[in-house]
Parts: C-alpha cells; structure tokens; sequence
C-alpha cells in the first residue's frame, strides 16, 4: 500500500488553491479494520472513512499547494492541525473533494484552510456537499528557529507524489 | 489603537492558536510555561499576528533564531552576556531582567510574555 490519500489533483492556482479528489473503495484493507465485524457485541462490520485519513489526505493536498509555491525545492512538513471539523461519516463509493486555499506563505511556513466536501452519486441529483473545513500549517523545515539540520534530499516529495502530479497534468521538474 | 485594545486583540490571537481559554491570557503569563506553546505555535501565533494587525514580521522579529548556533551567544547551556546584550538589542520587546540571573537556555522561551506581544505590536504600528 502506498501513503498516498488523494487520487488526483484536478484544480491548482499556484500559491492560491488547490483542489484535490479522493475516491473511497472498499478495496482499501483501512476500511476493514475502521470498523470490523464484532461477533461478541454483535455488530455487523461498518466501513468508514477514518476522519484521521481525511485530514491526511487534506494534508497531503495542501502540502502540494505549499510545496508547489517555490518548485518542491523546500521541504515542508506538516507542522500543525490547527483546527479539524468534520460532521458526516464517509462510506465507500462516495467521493471526497478537498479544496485548500492558502491563507499565509512565507519563507519558514504556510497556513492553509481547506474544505472538505462529498459527493454520493447513489443519491437522486448528487451534488458536493460540504462536510468539514481543516486549517493546517506547515513549516519549510530547513528554515526552522532553532536551526535544526535535516538531510539534503527532499525526502517530502517522493516517487509517489510525482507520480501523482503526473497524472493530475502538473508539470513536474524535480 | 490603545493598549487595552491591543491586549484584547492579543488574547483572540492566543486563544486561537493555543486553544486557552480566556481567563488564563494574562500579561505575565509565558507563552510556553503558563500557556503550553511549543515551538510550531510560535510560527502560528506570528502568522496570526499579522492577520489580526495587518503587518508583516520578518524572521527572527518576534522571537529569537539561531541563538543556541553562535558559540560565543551560548557556553556550558548558558546564554552569555554578550548573547542577553545582542539578545535584548534584537527584541527590544521583551524583558530580560529576570532571565539574566539564571540564562539558562532551555529556560529563554519563559521570557516570552503575553505582556512581551502586547509591546512588540504597540512598536510595530507606531513604526507604520
């Protein structure tokens, strides 16, 4: 399995927004374990998107965005989940839609509020429907206060991130 | 803007960051000691400085960087005189009386007072 949390990115405004989709499927081992079958209490198994995994998949989204402002020449890192609200389960078959807007860059960090929406398509005339919002910051690590030295390879971005803008169109020379 | 004013503006900002409640914003309470921040809350509480004021803070403004780096600021985890002189050059803001006595650098996040945010923003719009 691969930690990657968003299949395609289908929307970017260099420093500005980023909008990112993610399809659940109940192909993903996660969604058998969140939440297994208990035979002792009775309780038939009940696949749910773990909230955790949104904000990562928000995280992973934003952290494009901010990565993507100075050529993934930085190594930014999620430094800080402000603030997460999510108030509806996901299921499989449905659709997640995760659009980051960055509210603050500079040359130590970035803040960065996203909102998550779903969309059903099982249900008569689906549409997005906002579910939560999640603010984030991030840090350029090697520009941190206390001086602390990391390795030089951006070791952020992988092979899978570039794939993955690859396949969302985004040009990528790093 | 009055200080009182300033203050206020201050506490939403600390209130928000570090998830306090009210009450315990007070302006000798220390951002770290009293108020829990750790070190990525001081870039938050920076970003929304500037949110709330509408200015810009250049690293190392605020808060101080790279002190622990230069040997002759630092010796045996201790701040020297020469890092407290260049340190209260620096951030003219904060009050360093009391850490001067035991500049332990582990200990140099408590000089950093609600009081301390309260001064750096008054200097900061009168310089606008």
């Amino acid at each position: 399995m691969h930690w990657l949390w968003i299949d395609r990115v289908v929307e970017l405004v260099p420093r500005t927004r980023l909008v990112a989709l993610k399809n659940v499927s109940l192909a993903e081992d996660h969604l058998h374990d969140h939440f297994a079958a208990d035979p002792v209490r009775k309780r038939a198994a009940m696949p749910i998107m773990p909230a955790s995994l949104i904000i990562e998949g928000v995280a992973q989204s934003s952290g494009i965005l901010v990565g993507h402002a100075e050529g993934f020449r930085e190594k930014c890192v999620l430094a800080k989940v402000s603030k997460a609200e999510l108030d509806r389960e996901v299921l499989p078959g449905q659709t997640l839609r995760y659009t980051v807007n960055m509210i603050q860059f500079d040359t130590v960090g970035a803040s960065t509020l996203s909102v998550v929406e779903v969309m059903d398509l099982s249900k008569p005339n689906p549409g997005w429907a906002e579910i939560g919002r999640i603010e984030l910051m991030f840090s350029h690590i090697d520009r941190n206060m206390a001086g602390i030295e990391f390795p030089s390879h951006n070791f952020v971005f992988s092979d899978t991130f570039r794939t993955l803008l690859k396949t969302s169109g985004i040009a990528v020379d790093f | 803007m009055t200080r009182d004013e300033i203050f206020s503006k201050v506490k939403e900002v600390l209130v928000d960051a570090l998830a306090v409640d009210d009450d315990e914003v007070t302006p000798t309470a220390t951002l770290t000691k009293d108020l829990g921040a750790e070190s990525i809350d001081f870039l938050d509480i920076v970003f929304k400085l500037e949110q709330a004021f509408g200015f810009k803070i250049g690293q190392g403004e605020l808060f101080p960087e790279n002190v622990s780096k230069d040997p002759e600021y630092v010796r045996d985890g201790k701040v020297t005189t020469k890092g407290i002189a260049a340190l209260r050059e620096r951030l003219p803001h904060v009050d360093f009386s009391g850490f001067e006595k035991n500049p332990q650098l582990a200990k140099v996040g408590e000089v950093f007072t609600v009081d301390a945010l309260v001064k750096f923003v008054e200097r900061k719009l009168a310089a606008k």
